[in-house]
């Protein structure tokens, strides 16, 4: 099996993450968005532990994992909020900081 | 102890290991896809089902287990019912919401290609000619655990902190007073 398939897989997926959170105005939408390029990044640490006979590529994708649980806990928290203030998760709409 | 529990592969193996890891890839792109352009807002969670059950399966034909069992527990089990709970919460719309999307999604798309585009040249030039190992690895759990344990020890520490710290951090940001 070659390296590259799976880097190849994390890329794409990475892309449409990022397409993703680019293009979606839905906050939880964004929040699943990023999940996506997490996992990517997750594939790409896992590929490259078994191509080295390393543990330590499994051990930062569970690391990895970890901080992807305390993000979205975060991230739903905000948005929840969002949603409280002004009755609508439209992200576009989130721009009081603007000038 | 031995960190690896190494088995040779036979030809066949490894063109069985391709061929489940073309329909799991195909798959699980084709529900990304799919994720980012819905205009369903629960269907689209249910897409990111399919895509992280798929690189589960993906962890698992790299010999990674413990990775794929966790992945299943926490992704499957508590971000995507997290998830669920935030769509209902914010009383998604029932069926299509045809309000999901900005309008200028080719910037989007630009952008995602161009970095697909920086990332697939570079993946390409540096590891074309690079294979896995063919004796296939399979990471032991009690490898990960001694390690988390005795190596990573202190990065361990500071994740749990983390951990506690978005835990209050959610129920403080969340709390209606």
């Amino acid at each position: 099996m070659w390296l590259n398939q799976f880097l190849f897989f994390a890329a794409i997926l990475f892309c449409i993450g990022v397409y993703g959170v680019l293009t979606r105005k839905n906050g939880v939408l964004v929040l699943m968005s990023i999940e996506l390029i997490l996992n990517a990044v997750n594939i790409n640490l896992v590929a490259f532990g078994a191509y080295n006979q390393d543990i330590a590529g499994q051990v930062f994708a569970l690391f990895i994992i970890a901080v992807a649980a305390a993000e979205v806990g975060v991230g739903l928290a905000i948005v929840l909020l969002i949603y409280r203030n002004r009755r609508s998760i439209n992200v576009a709409e989130a721009d009081l900081l603007k000038g | 102890m031995t960190l690896l529990l190494a088995a040779e592969m036979t030809e066949t193996e490894v063109w069985v290991a391709n061929s489940f890891f073309l329909v799991i890839a195909l798959v699980s792109i084709g529900a990304a896809l799919k994720m980012v352009t819905t205009k369903n807002v629960v269907h689209a969670a249910l897409y990111l089902l399919i895509v992280l059950s798929g690189v589960a399966a993906v962890y698992v034909i790299l010999g990674a287990e413990f990775a794929a069992a966790t992945q299943v527990l926490v992704y499957i089990g508590a971000i995507l019912v997290l998830l669920l709970f935030g769509v209902m919460l914010t009383r998604a719309k029932i069926g299509a919401d045809t309000d999901l999307d900005y309008e200028q999604k080719w910037i989007g798309g630009l952008v995602a290609a161009a970095m697909g585009a920086v990332m697939g040249y570079s993946l390409w030039e540096a590891f074309s000619d690079v294979k896995l190992p063919d004796d296939r690895l399979v990471q032991r759990t009690d490898a990960v655990a001694d390690s988390i344990f005795s190596t990573y020890i202190v990065p361990f520490e500071a994740l749990s902190v983390l951990l506690l710290a978005a835990l209050i951090g959610a129920v403080v940001v969340a709390r209606r007073d």
